[in-house]
């Protein structure tokens, strides 16, 4: 680079859009490696050199609406108000054991009618039970939990999504709480919810998420002395090619894919 | 036999008896020897292991009994013997081709995994009210006749597991009926494949509808027969009146949900409270009991049969007038090809094949961007329900915006329900462990996936 002149540099440092510093790029959700010339795979259409890091983390704007859409205040606001409510605003009221609103949900989303909070884990517990407990929110029944494994979201790689629904108000809501790989640990919800006890296990079986507090966190379909948790994205499928007609096919993870 | 005599050369159970207390290895026909040996230890506490391989378990189920005497102190249920991956390995296909992995899930009910699975997919898609009407009223139509096979395997296999053989050759019987139909519709008579995202794998063959109707001819009076049997019998009530008590509080912290929860008296069902495919314009009745045991949930299950024959009936009506596609309009989600009986068995119409080969270019290009590299479905999140025989079974699938799911959960009701196992089970006889379990009706495959 040294050998450049001067102003070839500045030229290039101009071009790099956007202008943002080494870390704040680090969190782009895409990622411009160079838009044009064929170096590996002769895609010459120009987006080939967009490398999608992590989906962004979007936040939805009120008014929510409702499962039918947007264009209003709906049902998914009330529930936000509600929950809004119970758990209070900052400095409510000093005696208050739980969360405030804003401490324990990062961020809502609404999309394809569903609403997801995404809650802190330390405050999941809290959030549930408020969740469950208020008359006017009335949880009731936990749908089960489920994860995902996202190894490019640096700092929270494990997600745990609890589906929860009111039979009273007939509603559905998703909560979903994150922990990163190196300190996988969620607290668990079978103190609120005594049917996340088996699927906590599951969860923990496929993705090794650690539930604090659950009764017996052992593996739940796999033998209990496997190693690795088989859902991870870094755990590979496995399989051997199969020979049909004098043609050899590989296994499905080695075969083609249009990623 | 006297305890661990068996094995000279290496003691299986040295490291277990010094944790546990003695083992005995119960080889059939020797209970005897194991109740008098127990008596010789003085121990009045028994561990049973039931299963995995045990005819009245419901399948590979695993129970770990704690007794004393005849009573059930301590239930404790091992799963996990049928587990084959399904959700890891449908994210290494496309979305379509999913559908064939998911149908094996829960085996007795494989028309609900598909819909699931696809009503899942059209909605991240954002093409749910795309889909056909005629794709709509086929799979409402399948997912009914469904419901009755597999209520009829449940009622028919618990039958059998309290020893009432003719009730389980009457329930196979009638649910073989079920299966030459889906054989008739889809090509096979378990695991169709049949529910794609979009619609349909094919419209119903000509004759289908006529088959059905005789279907709806004969079962009536086949469920009153089964009813006649069982309704009143002295010996089935003494076996499932007042059993395996869960009540509306247990089913709500259990999450329990399907006949098991409108057998508590709530009438919930995702069908009428969160409909899905057109049951809003339907005209059926939620079944209900409110005795809480097994009988009642024995009752629910016989009146969502007929109440399934009802709706079968509506759409057959329906069939008759609403003509049209039974896959979405949207070259670029809709799977090109119609299937149709050759000479060698079922393959692409050579109608089609004559088309993409003959005529169009473009169609041939469609067909193979679609067959090969499948769809890509917008990235997002997307949670379906629908109310399968054994409750709400629900699929969280989510994508990255690619060709094949970045990530399917199945949230199977078997899998949830069976927790309730112990919370049934416990203090009761060990007898009525196997009314509380078949009441359940588990299905292994759901349970493990």
């Amino acid at each position: 680079m040294s050998s450049q002149h001067p102003e070839q540099q500045a030229e290039q440092a101009a071009d790099q859009l956007p202008a943002h510093s080494e870390e704040e790029r680090k969190e782009q959700p895409v990622a411009r490696m160079g838009m044009f010339g064929a170096k590996t795979t002769g895609d010459t259409s120009g987006y080939g050199g967009l490398v999608v890091r992590q989906s962004p983390k979007v936040s939805t704007p009120r008014p929510y609406g409702g499962p039918e859409g947007a264009a209003e205040a709906g049902v998914f606001d009330e529930v936000a108000d509600e929950l809004e409510r119970a758990l209070g605003g900052p400095g409510s009221s000093p005696e208050k054991a739980g969360p405030d609103f804003g401490d324990a949900i990062e961020r809502v989303v609404v999309d394809r009618g569903e609403m997801t909070f995404f809650v802190k884990r330390e405050h999941l517990a809290a959030v549930a039970r408020t969740m469950r407990d208020e008359p006017s929110l009335r949880f009731e029944l936990c749908s089960g939990v489920s994860g995902v494994h996202y190894p490019q979201d640096t700092g929270a790689e494990l997600h745990s999504v609890v589906h929860l629904l009111s039979i009273t108000h007939n509603r559905r809501v998703r909560l979903e709480s994150t922990c990163p790989d190196a300190d996988p640990h969620i607290p668990s919800l079978v103190p609120v919810y005594p049917t996340a006890d088996w699927h906590e296990r599951e969860t923990y079986d496929f993705f090794g998420i650690v539930y604090d507090g659950h009764p017996a966190l052992t593996r739940i379909e796999m033998p209990d002395d496997w190693v690795g948790h088989p859902q991870r994205k870094d755990y590979p499928l496995g399989g051997i090619p199969v020979e049909y007609r004098g043609a050899e096919i590989p296994p499905p993870d080695e075969r083609r894919s249009y990623v | 036999m006297s305890p661990s005599t068996k094995y000279t050369e290496y003691d299986a159970y040295a490291a277990e008896e010094a944790a546990e207390g003695k083992v005995f290895d119960v080889g059939g026909q020797d209970w005897d020897k194991v109740v008098g040996a127990a008596e010789d230890l003085g121990d009045e506490r028994l561990v049973v292991n039931m299963g995995p391989q045990h005819p009245s378990t419901h399948g590979v189920l695993r129970l770990i009994l704690t007794l004393d005497g005849e009573t059930v102190n301590e239930c404790r249920v091992g799963i996990g013997y049928l587990h084959t991956g399904i959700e890891k390995n449908m994210e290494f296909r496309t979305w379509t081709q999913g559908t064939t992995f998911c149908t094996r899930m829960d085996y007795l009910a494989p028309i609900f995994n598909e819909t699931a699975y696809c009503l899942g997919v059209e909605k991240l898609l954002g093409v749910t009210d795309q889909v056909p009407e005629r794709a709509q009223i086929i799979r409402v139509m399948m997912m009914e006749l469904n419901r009755i096979s597999s209520h009829l395997v449940a009622i028919a296999t618990f039958g059998l597991e309290l020893g009432a053989t003719t009730v389980m050759l009457n329930g196979f019987i009638e649910r073989e009926y079920t299966l030459d139909l889906f054989e008739e519709i889809t090509g096979l008579r378990m695991n169709m494949a049949y529910v794609r995202p979009g619609g349909v794998a094919q419209d119903l063959p000509s004759g289908a509808l006529s088959s059905v109707r005789d279907y709806l001819d004969r079962m009536p009076k086949r469920i009153q027969a089964l009813r006649k049997l069982m309704d009143s019998n002295p010996v089935y009530l003494a076996r499932t009146k007042d059993i395996a008590y869960l009540d509306l509080t247990g089913c709500m912290a259990m999450g329990i949900t399907g006949p098991m929860l409108r057998a508590t008296g709530l009438p919930w069902d995702l069908r009428k409270s969160q409909p899905y495919c057109g049951y809003e314009t339907y005209d059926f009745e939620v079944a209900t009991q409110d005795t809480s045991d097994v009988y009642g949930r024995y009752l629910v299950r016989m009146q969502e049969m007929e109440e399934s024959l009802k709706i079968v009936e509506q759409c057959v009506e329906r069939l008759q007038s609403v003509k049209g596609p039974v896959m979405i309009e949207d070259k670029k989600i809709g799977w090109p090809a119609q299937l149709a009986i050759g000479a060698d068995g079922m393959g692409n119409s050579p109608r089609h094949i004559a088309h993409i080969m003959g005529t169009s270019m473009e169609a041939l290009i469609h067909h193979f961007k679609l067959v090969t590299e499948g769809f890509r479905v917008p990235a997002g999140q997307a949670y379906a329900a629908i109310e399968s025989p054994r409750g709400e079974l629900g699929v969280h699938v989510v994508s990255d915006g690619g060709t094949r799911p970045y990530r399917v959960h199945f949230r199977d009701p078997s899998f949830t329900n069976l927790q309730a196992t112990p919370a049934m089970a416990e203090g009761g006889m060990i007898a009525d462990v196997i009314a509380a379990v078949a009441s359940i009706d588990p299905v292994m495959g759901g349970v493990d996936r």
